[in-house]
């Protein structure tokens, strides 16, 4: 079953956070560096993109994990795969590949979990496509707020050898989450559109997930949650949604207004909480499916997950709360004003 | 939890930070057209000249003005277009209150389109793609468009040429239309047409009916393609009538007023410029009526009538050729074009004639009085009428009222005697309290707003400047006043309406407080002073805005509403502001002071003064002084924002400010002649070195210390942290080295604003405060030049155009204390004993350090070649700490002076 036909019938559930699971290995420099990399110049550890290709196994069972908790659909381990963000580790050069590996490992998680459950639902690999670590909106330097740090032409170059790889690596659904400067969104959905049209292929469906990043209910790069949606409606995408940054609690009211002018499903994968004094996300499962539950009830979602400090038991009880949900129905597109 | 299917519609929507969404109701869409290189000699000259931050402060005047949308086009032959587009629009981007609208990225070059189109992270509009050049790249660039997410304009292009027929026009936009929506996959609403709006009555026959192929073309293309929108250049159309306003602003209304009943959506058009259809001189309507829809023309008769009648209004001028009609009306139409068009002449006949009509003499101001200034009102508030004709409509107002009074007075004590209650009628409006706070002494502002609020029909009580809390709010409750609001002009006076705000709050007051002037702000506002009271805190940008605010405080429907969203704003703004704080990156006090401005002192010579203290310097005549007044601050005490001359030629305002430039000039010319006013000024000059952030001045036998600041943001690579003790040379040099001082004020005004006032002239009154200031500031302008090649001569040579003053060309800079470079106003005190200003100009420092009388400038002045004014910035406690320490005085008195700068 496609996944557009999933979503009529049910809430997708959609995996958690893959660094807080990461860090339960406690992995080392060696770890992160295996056989292939025990040589280069910079450090590696916190890659953790490098380890779908140095430590695929355990990438592997971290999606297997979310895939026994009840998550419907697996992100790929690409969030900083592209080479602009791969520049900090001098690795620009094994973007295409990481995004091969990454699909690989999902692919492989789900190949074993179809083994043990033969008459599971369909699940779908999201190729993850992260927001970088430079800014096309925002000027890095204070003093001259007309610079930037990258162009627009650069970022596309990035995004589509990403794009390319997570295509090649066999990906169902192209994920552009945490969004906090809308322009590199742009840049993402110019790479995505531009690839496929050149490439002469139909193009997978998108999944657009931004962030607000505090109260103001704003991105960072200062759009209101509607400007948001409308600049990348153009996308057509399949869902968008919010992401990171907030609780479930705080990002409630935004979930809710989305909700309200979205003409294609939404999707809401919230952290664990906010961050408490010492940095870590302590919201229990059972809390966290809680609001999810109730967001389902009041028909704001019809993808739900979880971001940074969730984990596989949250993943487990959130589709719990919601497998009997009817999800949230597409509002109905008027011909004519 | 709603089982309602939600039903959303295909309108267009576009995004800037906010969403803006096209809707039926919507009407008409103005799009800025002033970011424009070809239509923009001002705004191509700032981009040619690299003057960016002037180009954006364009843009910002056109959203302050309502502009919707903002129209950015870059083709110059000189400019290099790519860079110029991708250079403004990400300045553009950084300035919030700009980037909040959406742009329109014109360019007749695709790759300057696509160029803007990488730096907008909104929804833009793309001006425009056509089949000029063929199918294949027109679909080309729409898909490109389409993938950056725009919405396009489609100019009814072919490769055959521009349409200029009804059939054509329809024929290419449905071609169009057909191929992006079915091969490109374009979403209807997002296609706007653009069907060619080209100039009629040229004497070309074939050009006669080129208006009526526009509006029928609309009409078919909104037909057929109703998720389309229309939208068009409207000053084409009446092309062949250049330099002849009259008659363009009446065609451009007459053309629109069709073309949007046609189904016209949006269009680049000024609306300055634009005549009410209603309101357009009956012939020259019926004129260009027939011109624009081709009726009587068959041989071009009505192009020759309109041609003849654009002569008589040419030759006699505009006035006089409508003042012969106006007069035939009834006297209610007569008393509302007298207060619309601010026409003193008849008034007081028509008053007396109004007064004889009606039973009693005050259902003259609560009938066609009250119903002129209505419409003055509206006009003024949809932005078709500018503050200097409001102003001359409450002289009219207050005129015609002057007439009645006495009869209403007459009317009273008659009523009274036969005992009628002589207020039973009506409660009376309602009451608004105006003062400028303790310490401060500026009130152009405030006597602006109290104008136009009383134009709208408002009691206003003006308590004048420097007026304490205790008599504002005393005054308030006695006289039961609906609402209090305070101005001023320098930062002190901020610490004294949070002051005022407090003291509301424990007198138990429920009144709304409204502020406004130079040093507020609705950040200040929202963080500072609103959560000091509870019953309504308000800041209002400028006097047209007073209104609005006003009417919705004093509406019991509104007052909560508006209250609350204002409250969640506020509280937003306050939580930005708080967030951001700790956003903002800094460097310590002893970290910022090694950063200071490098300068070579070891070649650094500079003359010595041709004397040394001070000297007082008086002047009688003022003319030498009127080449050197900068105009452009006198039209934004208008409300007319712009560069001077420019703004005299602009297509919105220039008419208006022509006008009131003539008029200005007038005055000028008669305070000059008649020796009104005298300008007093001392200067002085004494040996200086500087020793970390203070400078040591030699005063005759005693040592004076001046104390400066240091910028503590951190900088890039290579910026100093700034002290203006960086531009004197340190005592470790062992060179000669000075400093200057000088202040200057303008008395003599009260006696003319007694006089003006008692004539009912706010509108004079207003220009001569404002001169007063333009004259100070010319006065400090003479002397420095003066002093910079004469007194002290450090800049024997220099040969300098007003222009180039005004923009700061010269050598050697003159900051004063309480402006950005060093804003501890309590180094007035030092400044003013060196120059014994009091004695010496008769300046006297309010409790606030304001100056007194208001139109006073007072500064150092540095010489050396690299001193440049910057902006403190913000800093951190160690230095308050330290400067407390250097200045002597308890670190509460410090941190209460400094407020406004530390972090």
């Amino acid at each position: 079953m496609s996944i557009q036909e999933a979503l009529k019938k049910r809430i997708l559930v959609i995996d958690g956070a893959m660094g807080t699971m990461i860090q339960r290995h406690k992995l080392t420099e060696q770890d992160y560096r295996g056989t292939r990399f025990a040589h280069w110049p910079s450090d590696l550890k916190g890659n953790n993109d490098l380890l779908c290709i140095t430590q695929p196994a355990i990438i592997t069972g971290i999606h297997l994990q979310y895939l026994e908790a009840g998550a419907d659909i697996i992100e790929t381990n690409t969030f900083s795969s592209t080479s602009i963000a791969m520049a900090d580790y001098d690795m620009q050069d094994l973007a295409y590949e990481l995004n091969i590996a990454a699909a690989k490992c999902v692919r492989e998680a789900i190949v074993q979990y179809k083994s043990k459950h033969p008459n599971t639902n369909e699940k779908y690999i999201a190729g993850s496509i992260g927001p970088l670590n430079k800014t096309l909106s925002l000027s890095p330097d204070v003093n001259n707020p007309g610079f930037r740090a990258v162009t627009f032409d650069e970022v596309v170059i990035a995004y589509t050898e990403q794009i390319r790889g997570l295509v090649d690596g066999g990906v169902d659904v192209i994920l552009i989450e945490t969004i906090f400067d809308t322009l590199n969104a742009k840049a993402a959905i110019f790479a995505v559109k531009e690839f496929f049209r050149k490439a002469g292929k139909p193009e997978l469906p998108m999944m657009i997930s931004g962030t607000i990043t505090d109260a103001s209910g704003r991105t960072l790069s200062g759009q209101t949650l509607a400007a948001f949606y409308t600049s990348i409606q153009h996308a057509k995408p399949l869902s968008v949604g919010l992401n990171c940054a907030l609780g479930a609690q705080e990002m409630r009211s935004h979930i809710e207004e989305l909700a309200q002018i979205a003409t294609c499903y939404t999707s809401a994968y919230p952290n664990a909480g906010l961050p408490n004094a010492m940095g870590e996300y302590d919201e229990e499962p059972h809390q966290t499916a809680h609001f999810i539950e109730e967001w389902a009830k009041n028909k704001f979602v019809n993808i739900v997950g979880g971001c940074c400090g969730t984990t596989p038991d949250h993943i487990k009880h959130m589709a719990e709360n919601v497998k009997n949900i009817t999800p949230r129905i597409l509002p109905i597109l008027d011909p004519t004003i | 939890m709603s089982e309602d299917i939600i039903h959303i519609k295909p309108f267009l929507r576009l995004a800037g930070l906010e969403p803006l969404v096209i809707r039926p109701e919507t009407n008409f869409v103005n799009v800025g057209e002033r970011t424009n290189v070809t239509g923009s000699k001002k705004f191509a000259r700032l981009i040619r000249d690299n003057q960016y931050e002037e180009a954006l402060s364009v843009a910002r005047q056109q959203v302050e003005s309502g502009a919707q949308i903002i129209d950015v086009n870059m083709d110059d032959a000189l400019l290099e277009g790519v860079k110029a587009m991708t250079t403004f629009l990400n300045l553009v981007q950084s300035e919030p209150d700009i980037a909040r609208i959406p742009i329109m990225i014109d360019s007749s070059k695709f790759e300057i389109i696509e160029a803007g189109l990488k730096c907008v992270q909104g929804k833009c509009i793309v001006n425009s793609i056509s089949m000029k050049e063929g199918e294949a790249k027109f679909i080309e660039q729409a898909h490109i468009c389409k993938a950056y997410g725009a919405a396009v304009i489609v100019m009814a292009f072919d490769e055959v040429g521009q349409a200029d027929t009804k059939e054509r026009k329809v024929e290419i936009c449905s071609r169009a239309y057909k191929i992006l929506v079915e091969q490109v996959g374009f979403d209807p609403q997002d296609i706007i047409f653009d069907p060619n709006i080209f100039a009629v009555a040229t004497g070309i026959e074939e050009h006669n009916n080129y208006a009526v192929d526009f509006i029928e073309a609309t009409r078919v293309i909104k037909q057929r393609m109703p998720l389309a929108k229309v939208s068009g250049g409207v000053s084409n159309v009446s092309f062949s009538f250049r330099g002849n306003d009259t008659v363009r602003e009446a065609i451009h209304a007459v053309f629109l007023y069709h073309a949007i009943k046609a189904g016209m959506d949006m269009g680049i058009v000024n609306a300055g410029q634009l005549e009410v259809y209603d309101e357009i001189e009956p012939t020259l309507r019926n004129l260009c009526e027939d011109v624009l829809l081709n009726k009587k023309n068959d041989n071009n008769e009505a192009t020759e009538a309109l041609i003849q009648y654009a002569d008589t209004v040419k030759s006699k001028g505009k006035v006089e050729v409508k003042s012969a009609a106006w007069r035939e009306g009834s006297v209610e139409e007569r008393l509302a074009h007298s207060l619309i068009n601010g026409i003193t002449d008849f008034i007081d006949a028509d008053t007396e004639e109004a007064r004889l009509k009606y039973n009693e003499p005050l259902e003259v101001i609560e009938g066609p009085l009250m119903a002129g200034m209505n419409q003055v009102g509206d006009l003024f508030g949809s932005g078709k009428m500018f503050l200097p004709q409001v102003v001359k409509s409450a002289r009219v107002m207050k005129k015609s009222v002057a007439v009645l009074t006495p009869f209403i007075e007459a009317e009273k004590e008659r009523k009274k005697l036969a005992s009628i209650n002589p207020n039973s009628a009506s409660k009376g409006p309602a009451k608004i309290l105006l003062a400028t706070v303790k310490g401060d002494v500026h009130d152009i502002g405030k006597n602006i707003v109290g104008v136009v609020l009383g134009c709208n029909g408002y009691e206003i009580i003006d308590l004048g400047v420097m007026v304490s809390a205790d008599k504002i709010l005393a005054e308030a409750q006695k006289q039961e006043v609906d609402i209090i609001g305070l101005s001023g002009l320098i930062t002190p006076s901020l610490d004294e309406m949070v002051y005022i705000a407090k003291e509301m709050k424990r007198r138990g007051m429920s009144i709304p407080l409204i502020l406004g002037g130079a040093t507020t702000s609705r950040m200040h506002t929202a963080v500072k002073i609103a959560p000091e009271y509870d019953n309504g805190v308000v800041h209002v940008l400028d006097a047209s805005r007073s209104v609005t605010v006003a009417g919705s405080l004093l509406n019991k429907e509104q007052k909560n509403p508006f209250l609350k969203e204002l409250e969640t704003a506020y509280i937003q703004l306050k939580s930005d502001f708080d967030n951001k704080k700790t956003i903002r990156q800094s460097v310590s006090y002893a970290d910022a002071s090694k950063n200071k401005a490098v300068i070579d002192w070891s070649h650094f010579s500079v003359p010595t003064p041709s004397f040394t203290g001070n000297q007082a310097i008086e002047l009688t005549d003022l003319s030498v002084l009127v080449d050197y007044i900068d105009w452009k601050p006198f039209f934004i005490a208008w409300e007319l924002h712009g560069n001077f001359p420019a703004i005299l030629a602009d297509e919105k305002v220039g008419e208006v400010a022509s006008k009131l430039y003539e008029d200005a000039n007038k005055l000028l010319a008669q305070l000059i002649k008649e020796n009104w006013l005298t300008a007093k000024g001392a200067v002085g000059f004494w040996p200086a070195q500087s020793k970390d952030d203070d400078v040591l001045v030699t005063n005759g036998k005693e040592e004076v210390a001046l104390h400066f600041l240091r910028q503590q943001a951190k900088k890039t690579a290579g910026q100093p942290n700034y002290s203006l003790a960086d531009f004197i040379c340190p005592a470790s040099e062992n060179k000669k080295d000075f400093i200057g001082a000088f202040a200057v004020t303008i008395h003599g005004i009260e006696k003319h604003i007694k006089q003006f006032e008692e004539n009912l002239d706010d509108y004079n009154k207003i220009i001569l405060q404002a001169l007063a200031d333009r004259l100070a500031e010319a006065f400090a302008e003479y002397l420095h030049a003066k002093t910079r090649k004469e007194y002290w001569g450090y800049a024997a040579g220099e040969q300098l155009t007003n222009e180039s003053l005004i923009s700061e060309q010269y050598v050697g800079i003159r900051p004063a204390p309480g402006y950005p470079a060093c804003p501890d106003h309590t180094e007035k005190y030092t400044l003013f004993n060196l120059l014994e200003a009091e004695k010496n100009t008769g300046i006297s420092l309010t409790e606030s350090l304001a100056m007194y009388p208001a139109s006073s400038v007072c500064g150092w002045y540095f010489a050396n070649p690299d001193s440049q004014y910057f902006g403190l910035g913000k800093i951190s406690q160690d230095q308050v700490i330290d400067y407390a320490q250097r200045k002597n005085k308890p670190l509460e008195y410090i941190t209460r002076w400094l407020q406004p700068v530390i972090d």
